[in-house]
């Protein structure tokens, strides 16, 4: 099927199958390849992606469903010369060790704290249960979001 | 140097920029032009008989290139996936070791084990063929219970009794004596339960072969690169060495289950060749559940003799260790080595005496997780001690500190073949305990009853034995390799500098603690040290990542290495400087003349070696490039307290962590920032064991817990904040004075755990994972 989808602000038209998911569209077509797999059953959280705003576990999104949609990936957010206020924070706070679950965990941060007014420490462990990370034990990464929330709030 | 990027800061990891905008470059973010996909054909059966298998309708499947059995294999010359570590039984006879073909021939021995690879133009097309594949399967029954293995069925034709070895460590005669002296005896039946590592990054590879040059090149996650060449060549026979090149890329945690050489990498490579093709396979996570290797999974009885001050005068452990259907990589060195010899723990028991049987049950292999064997041994020595304690009415932290080695007991030689060079358990003890507020937990406890809560305090005094390893020692003890490692610092030109390490970072962090290191000795900007790691093209002969070695082992190879470009330098600044070689100094980047005003700095020295105009040719070589290989003299001891607080409701079981103390020796801290982040990562395993995880087989053989949705993995608002801190005695046999603490949260937190549960509930024991259910009928019998 023929979509058409804006990514990081580009727009991009793709021939896709319909089965296609928009993880593996993202990856394989767009070579977007921060947004990763880590599982197959929509529990682990790596492939988050904002779609019109709001954020997605990509694996389990048709590629079709994103058609006419804004979608926004980690290479969309910032860049090293220009970091979103969340990369700085997980980079700050050293929330990340393999950087596997990275991408999603900010993308999901991001949405976290976007929707909230003022999360303490426990609304950040709440908010952040649809993502799996195996190296931090989350310890930092609950700091960073927070800290986060502090530079996205006061922007 | 005391600078702000030097060792001991909390400088910012190099690495970030890459993993926090995406750029990362993972196995499975690696394409080749033209490739093909791999899709394993896995047993849905625990024990079987593969009597036939029709490969027609696969073949024919539009978009299938190939479908590859375990015979195609075997006819190719491709040999079994070997097992590098022999250990002796009691009778000095070596393991029994059964065939490990990669791909299975005629029968299957664990649900998930591949029987034949279909390799398609397209991922879609290789499930497809998979789907079609039409294998002939007698079911047999499958032997899965650990405890009653040795007496069911015989899965491997040469392995009676489904026991690998009947291994023993210490003196039996002398822990009998200290048994029939002993004024109590405590008594502990325990249950380690199994694992499954789940790095979130799943296993991948990508396999190309240069018809031209011969060359074949496998992009693979793994934590030791050189590792899996040498078994692809040497035991494999994919190719030699030479041309063989191994690439672990950005790798997405490994935990140790990234250690190992599997079926897949080693048929996607070969594979490659035979079809003249990339091939890639990247395994979904209900693959990795059933096909990584597994962790833990011990049965132990375990005793321990006290006098009635409450010394430890004795301590006997008789454990089965589950190796699943065959002996993974290394599987055969956990519950032996790096288990048995841990049972001293941090106390002067006199007599241990440990036995361990390996059993092979129909389950997937089981090998080295994080802490292999240490958490094991921590797990059954920390619960029989606070065991003891509560029987003797003697308060937990005193009955320890009455028993621990002292300062000046060191070096001190257990009865179990370790030498602790170094270390002060009191100190950490006494650091956890304050921050722990001991003093304050017979008031908060009262204040939980008040609220019909239980409150339980739970210690855990860890040893662990890591930097793997003395060569020698390691090979007389039945390793199949040596344990150094390679580092090699290439000064360039202008005097920034390209550093190669054997140690594979996978979230260890290599490229900024390497990078301060050699910074700080040679005086070179942080920011002009650039750390290469991972590639067999790139390094010489390497071992890798486990063991919490990198900084213990390859950090002194990189060392090794700087002293003697040092040492070179030298040479160089007192030709140039028409000085004494003896009167030439080094320090923060610059090279003096003692009692002169004259120096050079490094630059203008790595300059001059390479650009070689004023330069003493006829003695010294040109260029400013050095390598060494390390070995170390001794494992490094790492130790800690860790104490867990818990509160429970007995009305759920839910068990809730109010606080948790880790307070680690780990020597010297090049960057404390990256310290605590890996305790971190530890602790959560430690107490994921502990709460959460399990994995689970049914009386078939299935895998019950196959999925995230079943196998509960510690999520963010599972856990809670930790208080992390550190005591210091630096390790005495290598330069930095470094420990290892890469394992340390995992070793010594889940014992913590559990005898805060039993604490709280006033029982002696309560199974792994203590989940809601478990800890509300232990409530309720209590």
């Amino acid at each position: 099927m023929e979509i058409s989808i804006t990514v990081n602000g580009r727009s991009e038209a793709l021939d896709v199958p319909d089965n296609a998911l928009l993880a593996d569209v993202l990856r394989e077509r767009l070579g977007l390849t921060g947004t990763h797999v880590g599982c197959d059953t929509s529990q682990c959280g790596a492939c988050v992606v904002h779609m019109d705003g709001a954020a997605v576990k990509s694996c389990t999104v048709l590629a079709g469903q994103a058609n006419g949609a804004e979608v926004t990936t980690i290479e969309g957010i910032g860049n090293p010369d220009n970091l979103h206020p969340m990369q700085a924070a997980f980079r700050e706070n050293h929330a990340l060790q393999c950087g596997f679950c990275t991408p999603g965990m900010i993308m999901s941060a991001i949405d976290l704290v976007q929707k909230s007014d003022g999360l303490d420490e426990q609304g950040v462990r709440d908010g952040l249960e649809g993502n799996l990370c195996r190296c931090t034990g989350y310890h930092n990464i609950v700091k960073a979001v927070l800290a986060a929330q502090d530079d996205m709030k006061s922007a | 140097m005391a600078n702000e990027t030097g060792i001991g800061a909390a400088v910012k990891r190099k690495e970030d920029a890459r993993f926090i905008t995406g750029a990362g470059r993972y196995t499975d973010d690696i394409g080749a032009h033209g490739q093909t996909y791999a899709v394993f054909a896995r047993s849905p059966y625990a024990r079987a008989r593969l009597n036939g298998l029709d490969l027609a309708a696969a073949q024919a499947t539009e978009g299938v290139v190939a479908v590859f059995t375990g015979a195609d294999l075997q006819a190719d010359g491709i040999g079994d996936l070997p097992c590098g570590w022999t250990v002796h039984s009691k009778d000095g006879e070596p393991m029994v070791v059964p065939a490990h073909p990669p791909i299975a021939v005629d029968k299957v021995n664990y649900v998930g084990e591949p029987y034949a690879v279909v390799i398609g133009e397209s991922l879609e097309a290789a499930k497809n063929g998979a789907e079609a594949l039409e294998a002939d399967f007698e079911e047999l029954p499958a032997v899965v219970d650990l405890a009653s293995a040795a007496s069911a069925d015989q899965i491997h034709e040469n392995v009676p009794n489904n026991q690998t070895y009947d291994w023993e460590l210490g003196d039996k005669a002398a822990t009998d004596a200290a048994f029939a002296e002993a004024h109590h005896i405590s008594t502990l039946e325990i249950v380690n339960n199994r694992l499954i590592p789940n790095a979130i990054e799943p296993r991948a590879a990508l396999g190309e072969y240069d018809a031209a040059s011969g060359l074949y090149t496998l992009h693979t996650t793994s934590q030791n690169p050189h590792l899996e060449r040498l078994v692809l060549a040497a035991f494999v026979q994919i190719a030699p060495e030479a041309r063989l090149r191994v690439i672990s890329p950005d790798v997405g945690g490994g935990f140790g289950s990234k250690i190992f050489v599997y079926a897949e990498e080693t048929a996607v490579i070969w594979a490659a060749g035979k079809l003249r093709r990339p091939v890639k396979w990247r395994a979904e996570r209900s693959e990795s559940f059933l096909a990584d290797a597994h962790g833990r999974d011990h049965v132990t009885k375990a005793q321990l003799a006290l006098a009635e001050d409450g010394t430890f005068l004795g301590l006997r452990v008789k454990t089965l260790a589950n190796m699943g259907a065959y002996l993974s990589t290394f599987a055969s060195s956990v519950p032996t080595y790096l288990y048995g010899t841990l049972m001293a723990g941090q106390y002067k028991t006199p007599a241990i005496y440990v036995e361990v049987q390996s059993l092979f049950t129909n389950t997937a292999p089981v090998d080295a997780y994080r802490g292999a064997g240490r958490p094991e041994a921590t797990y059954v020595v920390e619960r029989i001690v606070e065991t003891a304690a509560r029987e003797m009415g003697i308060d937990p932290a005193e009955l320890r500190r009455r028993n621990f080695i002292a300062p000046s007991d060191f070096p001190y030689e257990t009865p179990v073949a370790l030498t602790y060079d170094t270390g002060d358990y009191e100190a950490s003890l006494a650091k956890a305990l304050e921050h722990a507020d001991y003093a304050g937990f017979g008031a908060r406890k009262a204040a939980s009853e008040a609220a019909g809560k239980k409150r339980g305090i739970g210690f855990s005094c860890y040893i662990e034995a890591c930097g793997l390893a003395p060569s020698q020692v390691a090979i007389s003890l039945g390793a199949g390799v040596g344990l150094f490692e390679v580092g090699e610092v290439r000064v360039d030109v202008t005097g920034s500098v390209t550093v190669v390490t054997g140690s594979h970072s996978h979230g260890q962090s290599h490229e900024t603690t390497f990078a301060q290191i050699i910074s700080d000795r040679l005086g070179v900007p942080f920011e002009n040290v650039t750390v290469l790691h991972g590639d067999t093209g790139r390094s010489d002969y390497a071992l890798g990542t486990y063991g919490s070695r990198s900084l213990a082992v390859g950090g002194s190879a990189l060392i090794k290495a700087t002293d003697k470009i040092i040492a070179k330098g030298k040479k160089i600044a007192a030709h140039m400087l028409e000085a004494e070689e003896e009167k030439v100094d080094f320090a923060d980047g610059t090279f003096t003349v003692a009692d002169s005003n004259q120096s050079l700095t490094f630059p203008e020295v790595a300059f001059a070696a390479y650009v070689p105009a004023n330069y003493p040719l006829e003695e010294l070589e040109p260029g400013l490039s050095e390598k060494a290989f390390y070995d170390p003299p001794n494992f490094t001891y790492p130790a800690g307290a860790h104490i867990c607080e818990v509160e429970i409701d007995p009305a759920t079981g839910v068990v809730d962590i109010t606080s948790f103390v880790a307070v680690d020796d780990f020597g010297h801290v090049v960057n404390p920032m990256i310290v605590e982040g890996q305790v971190h990562g530890g602790l959560a395993q430690g107490i994921g064991q502990a709460l959460l995880e399990h994995g689970v087989y049914d009386e078939t053989g299935q895998l019950v817990s196959g999925s995230y949705m079943d196998y509960t993995m510690p999520r963010a608002d599972d856990l809670p904040s930790f208080t992390v801190d550190t005591t210091v005695t630096p390790c005495t046999h290598n330069p930095l004075g470094v420990k290892g603490c890469g394992e340390a949260g995992a070793i010594g937190s889940t014992a913590a755990v559990m005898n805060a549960v039993t604490n709280a509930l006033g029982v002696a024991s309560v199974p792994m994972p203590a989940t809601p259910e478990t800890v509300w009928r232990a409530a309720q019998s209590a």
